[in-house]
């Protein structure tokens, strides 16, 4: 492959590309989601299984392709069957036996037989995730095909760098990892600085727990990234770009070497780009298991191989950063807007979303809800729409409670805020915030003392040890909620959480300690009868705190079976069979196994 | 920009002549520089040797122009890297929210009770260590427990005694 070298060349190649796929929508074509989740539930032996049906069904020109996540999480392995003069339909759950069956009706005849397809939302609009579960990742043509590097071509050779910053504040771009910051402003301020050295960084650190959407984009669709940074260099007068990204994405890694590479062999990265006579390079840095380190500042001291400890700002990154070079730095969602922008133009972004927030967000939908997964929606779609008609709601029998927004940093929101139109403010407004979109959804069996408790020791685990409001403060607040969850507290602990939260808030050096305190206070503002409840009554209404409940088999459901004293790691079981059987508390570690395997509903939290 | 070094290994480190020793000198000298990049050589080394004693961030150090103080600031700041060796089949619980709100903790205790280690620990035989991670992004199939490469989704605690077999018909093929 020579290296592409003009606009009009690459022109070409994308009209060449975008032919070839053409072509290939004139036959069948099975695509497979190949993502972390879906290869997980098993999409290997899906595909396997397809390749197989297929040669043994004679069909040779039936296409098998495969991509990166669909974002039907919760119905993994999903497989997309698109046939000419047809809509494409997505098919989750799709194992070996249920592709086969798929393969010999409805890919081979046109008849579904009884197989129910997935209907997407209509509330959905896929800005970010566009190529996901669409594209081969790891074939730069497919992403090319789709427009992939035009918009770098029209920066390079019909726009002058001020234009690009222009056209991203124009559009309203805000950052996606949850500071909300002016994407445009940013690459200003360091556009505008005369260092000659700057560097351009992706922030692929993605430490809150139960998001994951920046691992679904650099799985399924890494070139947009990639396209992104380099426009983000244009911009700013930068030559060299670092992904940082966590070790705990493998797979993402992976990928992301491959579309380098190709991307370098294309001549789309490196030096001279398309024959513009701008160089521009990339490499990857890795994180090491430190949730700090998605603090922008700690996130450089990381990627210069220290110790991820934050410093203060002023000077921010775009002023000194990277070996104190102007720096910016963007969350890999906010990348992803970026392509479709330049394309699109500011005025398309502009026109969705809110007066403050513009554009799409994806969240990631997980907890006690029917449809985990990401879901990408305009800014203002309402928390009802999200949950409820795109999420399935909640499972039979369980009743709302609260979702939490922001991960660590943000707070529990209840039934009271379900049709606030989502954006930055309103979430802020409400007592949490945007984040970098985890959504969890929490149900009448979780304890949210539980919860608070939960999200601080996380903190408390995390923090860098270099202030004393987070690494002292932290720890008080933990011990506070340990005596809570274990019935030994005392009312004025609830004034001591809210004092000392505020004196954190006010006080910490970075965003880690400044936002700790958010889910204690969120939760004790919208559930302060659970915490009285824990320490005037030493009781936890949704029997999840352990030390405040006993296992208990009920004597008149219990047949005598004796499979839980078979299954119970600690022998706490014990009875004569067909008599009922009785759990000693002493023994027993609450581990709910026992629970798990009876088939009589016989034992009970107490 | 980068810089070309001459390797000049001056330590007196025991086994340097150990074929991960060497390996691990050659991905040192292969960088475009040595600064920036100690993280990166603490991920290759941890690779190779599957845990960082002592003698290995010695080693390190020397080769990348640091202090010992230094590499160790660094190694026991990130929750990746490990002094203590894992099992050879490392069990990693994830604890990120999702994972947490669908009971994850009570796995943790199961396969603490199954293997009669606590987090943080090996079992006796080397074949087993527990840990919990915050996180891996598979939440669609929480709770998540990874052993080794490997993901397991929809994890209950009842599930683990099965899991923890899995691995050890490996014993007598090792």
């Amino acid at each position: 492959m020579n290296p592409i070298n003009s606009y009009t060349e690459l022109l070409r190649f994308q009209a060449n590309c975008a032919a070839a796929m053409t072509e290939l929508n004139k036959n069948t074509q099975i695509n497979v989601s190949l993502a972390t989740c879906s290869i997980a539930a098993g999409a290997r032996e899906t595909y396997a299984a397809i390749q197989d049906e297929l040669q043994q069904q004679s069909l040779s020109d039936v296409t098998l392709r495969s991509s990166g996540c669909m974002c039907f999480c919760y119905a993994e392995p999903t497989v997309e069957i698109f046939r000419p003069g047809a809509a494409p339909l997505i098919f989750g759950g799709v194992d070996a036996d249920k592709a086969r069956h798929l393969v010999q009706t409805y890919v081979k005849q046109g008849d579904l037989d009884s197989e129910i397809p997935l209907s997407p939302s209509p509330k959905l609009l896929r800005i970010a995730t566009a190529n996901c579960g669409e594209i081969n990742p790891e074939n730069i043509e497919e992403y090319i095909a789709r427009q992939g590097y035009l918009a770098l071509g029209k920066c390079l050779f019909e726009m002058q760098p001020q234009e690009v910053i222009l056209e991203i504040t124009n559009a309203g771009l805000r950052g996606r990892g949850g500071g909300g910051f002016s994407t445009g402003r940013k690459w200003q301020f360091a556009a505008v600085n005369e260092e000659k050295t700057k560097h351009v960084v992706c922030n692929a650190d993605e430490g809150d727990p139960g998001a994951f959407m920046d691992r679904a984009i650099l799985e399924g669709d890494p070139h947009t990234v990639i396209e992104a940074m380099a426009i983000n260099a244009y911009a700013i007068g930068a030559a060299l770009g670092t992904f940082y990204i966590r070790a705990e994405y493998p797979l993402a890694i992976a990928r992301l070497e491959i579309a380098i590479a190709a991307a370098r062999e294309h001549g789309l990265l490196g030096k001279n780009i398309l024959g513009s006579g701008f160089d521009f390079d990339i490499e990857i840095k890795f994180g090491a298991g430190a949730f700090v380190c998605g603090e922008e500042t700690a996130l450089i001291h990381s990627m210069e191989g220290k110790r991820g400890e934050p410093t203060s700002k002023p000077p921010f990154p775009s002023e000194s950063g990277y070996w104190n070079k102007p720096t910016t730095v963007n969350n890999v969602e906010t990348f992803a807007s970026v392509a479709p922008i330049i394309r699109n133009g500011s005025s398309w972004f502009n026109a969705i979303g809110t007066e403050s927030s513009k554009g799409t967000k994806v969240f990631a939908l997980a907890g006690k809800i029917k449809n985990v997964g990401l879901v990408e929606v305009p800014m203002g779609t309402t928390l009802r729409e999200v949950i409820f008609d795109i999420g399935g709601g909640l499972e039979e029998g369980k009743q709302f409670k609260a979702v939490q927004t922001g991960g660590p940093s943000g707070g529990a929101l209840t039934a009271e805020n379900l049709d606030v139109a989502i954006d930055y403010d309103s979430l802020i407004a409400c007592g949490s915030m945007m984040g970098s979109g985890g959504m969890i959804v929490m149900d009448d069996d979780d304890c949210m003392v539980a919860i608070a408790k939960f999200f601080t020791e996380f903190t408390m685990d995390e923090t860098c040890g270099k202030c004393t409001p987070c690494r002292i403060g932290s720890k008080r607040l933990y011990e506070i909620l340990d005596r809570i969850t274990n019935g030994v507290a005392e009312m004025e602990d609830l004034d001591k959480l809210r004092s000392l939260g505020g004196v954190i808030k006010d006080t910490a050096l970075c965003g880690l300690g400044q936002s700790m305190p958010n889910p204690i206070l969120s939760t004790l503002k919208n559930f302060e009868a659970e915490y009285r409840a824990h320490i005037e009554k030493s009781e936890c209404p949704t029997r999840t705190c352990k030390n405040l409940l006993d296992y208990v088999i009920d004597a008149n459901k219990c047949v005598g079976c004796s499979l839980c004293a078979r299954v119970c790691p600690v022998t706490a079981i014990h009875g004569t069979v067909k008599q009922p059987y009785v759990i000693d508390i002493d023994v027993c570690i609450k581990c709910g196994i026992c629970i798990d395997k009876c088939r009589f509903d016989a034992i009970l939290k107490q | 920009m980068p810089e070309t070094l001459a390797p000049q290994p001056s330590c007196s480190c025991p086994d340097t002549e150990h074929p991960q020793y060497q390996e691990l000198e050659a991905f040192i000298i292969s960088l475009p520089q040595k600064k920036g990049h100690l993280v990166t050589v603490l991920h290759k080394a941890q690779s190779l040797f599957g845990y960082l004693p002592r003698e290995v961030q010695q080693f390190v150090a020397s080769h990348m122009d640091e202090s010992l103080a230094t590499v160790y600031g660094v190694v026991s700041f990130y929750t990746f890297f490990t002094m203590v060796p894992r099992g050879k089949h490392p069990i990693s619980v994830c604890l990120g929210t999702a994972c947490f709100v669908k009971n994850a903790g009570a796995v943790v205790d199961a396969f603490e009770k199954e293997l009669g280690i606590n987090v943080g620990d090996v079992t006796a035989d080397g074949l087993f260590s527990i840990d919990t991670v915050r996180c891996v992004g598979a939440c669609g199939l929480a709770p998540i427990v990874l052993v080794g490469e490997k993901v397991f989704g929809n994890v209950t605690p009842s599930q683990v005694t099965k899991i923890i077999a899995e691995f050890s018909s490996s014993r007598s093929v090792a």
